[in-house]
């Protein structure tokens, strides 16, 4: 029974993400940008400004600019998180990739890094006047739900472990449509009905930014408006003499 | 206005630029501009007042903006309120009230996006913080996002990049749409559309005061340097702010463009039909608008038969010039594709002084200690020369080439960190001086600083509207008015023109 309901709800939750995300995208590719708004000074070139974007994904290098204690707690909870994400591609591959075996000793590092770093901004979110000010109820919501998904993955590293093999043929199974038994231990089950909560509230949430950053015009574009014309809208097609 | 109590800019001039100040909710709720008369609204295809269904009216124009507008929709969506922003708006800084913070301005534009255009808002608005459009929401709108100076400098510092000169751009079209216009920038267009610039002056008055420039440059130096207007087949038209024609210390800097491009020896010409740089449909969102506006360069450029257009020394208008002409108004397949279009009065004097085309006397300027104020939308919006933050770098140069007593203000409120006037984005009049002086703030302590540090007597600016915010608020902090200087009038100052009156006639000249 128990293995039914969480399959079920693994395929509908990875359809809403999928699904969710998809329309999210589609929408912004699909959305002209009418003018040149780089934020300046910018990259001269296509390939710098992709280059700007791929810093700003991995380094946040417009945040560490702005505020150091919010990069530096944002950037351990983000890299804490792609760790953990990756490890945990272990349960979704078989064989495991070398270098998934290979980060597993950093998993539990990840794991605590990013509750860490999860706590550290909701300490400042409570904490700090104006960012207590711009906070709503969904902020911390949001942040309770990670922290509830870090926090009951680690329990089950350190207390209450679970059968692991079983976890893997159940993911295994789901991916061939061919539906495994899902152990029934309490920390499991929180567990995977938080990641659950996280996959549906993605594409309708914030957590946006994720896709948001790409098509961001004033990081992705190029400063070269008087060597190349843009064109993207009717601003093009109106006539030129009134 | 009523909240223009308290606030004594002088007990305000000194400490650091950025501190943050105690957060005071709803201290500028008061704050607003006046509204457009209808007959202003309806000049430029707005409703001249507030319609009975302007709520459907509001959330359909969000609609379309939405649909035409990536960074609309992508900025809406994309803020996960970590805060960054909230301490980088110098309206903020001046004024403490909490919706001056970047992120609490969009949200007003936000929760409205959020219960019309989500699932999340329509199912759940308390949760995500979405809300119905009221009449006290769009109060607050009115109110508010004419309190952000398009400045960007939240957009710098913003992980995603989030600007809000976006946000506020599309606040304002959606209540032109709905007949909520403000009356400083829709009066101004208007002028722009009828009589062709932004301070109304009509082609007669600009050919007297063009002539009169000449007689006073000709008196100074004893060179006939020439203000051409409407001249045909002219190589370069160059369209410059109006205030240039006008008030002090703009037209120190048109001298200024007019013994460049004399010593130059390109021949150039103003245009009537263009005699305006300034581009106000940006301030109020309206790409309609800016079209229109933009195009007027176009055609003047091309009933002239000009080779090359120049622009002049303002910071919008560069932005509109520089990022979008190209697109509103090109191509400009008639113009010489050896120089940029457009370009910067500013890089073409900068290019005349690599070439080594002109001649200083830089002890003219022995008398001002100078700072350079970088105007947000050349620094944040813009570029000059080839090579990124060439904005900066330019007009650096050319007041090093002309002056001996040069001085940066802190790195971190100069080039792309720069502080607002307190003035841009449609928001130079004087009904709004309160907060005008209070956004004004953050800069004013800069200058301070430098002012004690190295003894600053003057800052120069590209930006007729820094310009004339400065010459009001200078007084307010205990400077003088005229502390504020075009960059050209210090070029004007020290150039030395072929052929012109030797030092002691000059001085004879002078009195």
């Amino acid at each position: 029974m128990v293995t039914l309901v969480y399959a079920t709800a693994f395929y509908a939750a990875t359809a809403l993400l999928v699904l969710g995300l998809a329309r999210k995208i589609w929408l912004y590719a699909r959305t002209p940008a009418p003018l040149k708004i780089p934020t300046t000074p910018a990259p001269l070139t296509r390939s710098g400004a992709g280059f700007r974007v791929a810093r700003e994904v991995v380094f946040f290098e417009s945040l560490f600019r702005s505020n150091k204690w919010i990069w530096l707690f944002g950037w351990i909870f983000h890299v804490s998180l792609a760790v953990v994400v990756l490890r945990h591609l272990r349960y979704f591959l078989q064989p495991a990739p070398a270098v998934i075996a290979l980060i597993q000793p950093l998993a539990v590092i990840g794991g605590l890094g990013m509750v860490a770093g999860l706590g550290a901004l909701w300490a400042r979110r409570v904490f700090v006047a104006r960012i207590r000010y711009i906070s709503g109820p969904s902020d911390h919501l949001m942040l309770a739900l990670l922290i509830a998904i870090g926090a009951s993955g680690l329990a089950m590293k350190f207390f209450a472990h679970t059968d692991i093999v079983a976890v893997k043929a159940f993911f295994l199974g789901l991916m061939r449509f061919d539906v495994q038994t899902l152990p029934d231990d309490p920390a499991l089950l929180v567990h995977l009905t938080l990641v659950l909560a996280l996959m549906v509230i993605f594409p309708f949430s914030k957590l946006l930014h994720a896709p948001g950053v790409f098509f961001s015009p004033t990081r992705n574009q190029a400063d070269d408006s008087r060597e190349r014309r843009h064109v993207s809208s009717r601003l093009d097609a109106a006539p030129r003499r009134a | 206005m009523a909240e223009a109590t308290k606030f004594d800019p002088r007990q305000h001039v000194h400490g650091d630029p950025l501190d943050m100040p105690a957060l005071c909710p709803g201290a500028m709720q008061a704050s607003k501009p006046y509204p457009a008369a209808p007959n202003h609204n309806q000049a430029l295809g707005f409703p001249g007042e507030l319609a009975p269904d302007w709520k459907e009216k509001a959330i359909a124009r969000l609609g379309e903006l939405l649909e035409s507008n990536r960074a609309l929709r992508v900025y809406l969506d994309s803020c996960v309120k970590c805060g960054a922003c909230t301490d980088k708006c110098h309206y903020f800084l001046g004024t403490g009230d909490p919706k001056n913070m970047p992120v609490a301005r969009q949200d007003l534009l936000r929760k409205i996006y959020r219960r019309y255009f989500t699932l999340s808002g329509k199912l759940f608005p308390k949760l995500v913080g979405a809300e119905d459009l009221t009449k006290e929401v769009l109060d607050d709108w009115y109110s508010y996002f004419h309190q952000c100076s398009q400045c960007r400098r939240c957009s710098l510092y913003c992980p995603y990049g989030i600007d809000t000169a976006e946000i506020s751009m599309a606040a304002r079209d959606i209540m032109d749409t709905i007949g909520m216009g403000q009356k400083y920038s829709n009066e101004i267009i208007g002028k722009v559309f009828s009589i062709g610039n932004n301070l109304g002056l009509p082609p007669k008055a600009l050919r007297n005061t063009l002539e009169g420039l000449e007689d006073d440059i000709e008196e100074e130096t004893g060179v006939r340097v020439r203000l051409p207007v409407d001249e045909q087949g002219a190589d370069i038209l160059l369209v410059t702010p109006s205030a240039d024609f006008f008030a002090s210390p703009h037209m120190e800097g048109l001298i200024g463009y007019a013994k460049v491009l004399h010593e130059s020896g390109v021949s150039w010409t103003l245009s009537t039909h263009a005699s305006e740089a300034a581009n106000f449909g940006m301030f109020i969102g309206s790409h309609e608008n800016m079209q229109k506006i933009a195009l007027r360069i176009r055609q003047a450029a091309q009933d002239l038969g000009v080779k090359r257009i120049v622009i002049g020394e303002c910071g919008h208008a560069w932005r509109v010039a520089y990022s979008f002409l190209n697109t509103l108004a090109g191509p400009f397949e008639f113009l010489d594709p050896n120089y940029p279009v457009p370009q910067h009065i500013c890089e073409f004097t900068y290019d005349l002084i690599q070439q080594g085309q002109l001649k200083f006397d830089k002890s003219k300027n022995d008398a001002f200690r100078l700072t350079f104020h970088d105007s947000c939308n050349v620094a944040r919006a813009s570029r000059m020369g080839d090579w990124a933050g060439g904005q900066f770098d330019i007009p650096r140069a050319i007041l090093r080439a002309v002056c001996n007593h040069y001085f940066d203000m802190a790195p971190e409120v100069i080039r792309e960190h720069t502080l607002c006037c307190g003035g841009g984005g449609g928001l130079l009049t004087d009904e709004l001086m309160d907060l005008r002086a209070k956004g004004a703030m953050p800069r004013m302590r800069a200058l301070q600083e430098a002012a004690d540090e190295h003894g600053v007597t003057h800052m120069a600016a590209i930006c007729a509207i820094c310009k004339a915010q400065f010459s009001k608020v200078l007084p307010m902090y205990g400077f003088d008015r005229e502390a504020i200087v075009s960059v050209h009038q210090m070029v004007s100052n020290a150039i030395v023109l072929t052929g012109s009156k030797p030092p002691e006639d000059q001085e004879s000249g002078d009195e």
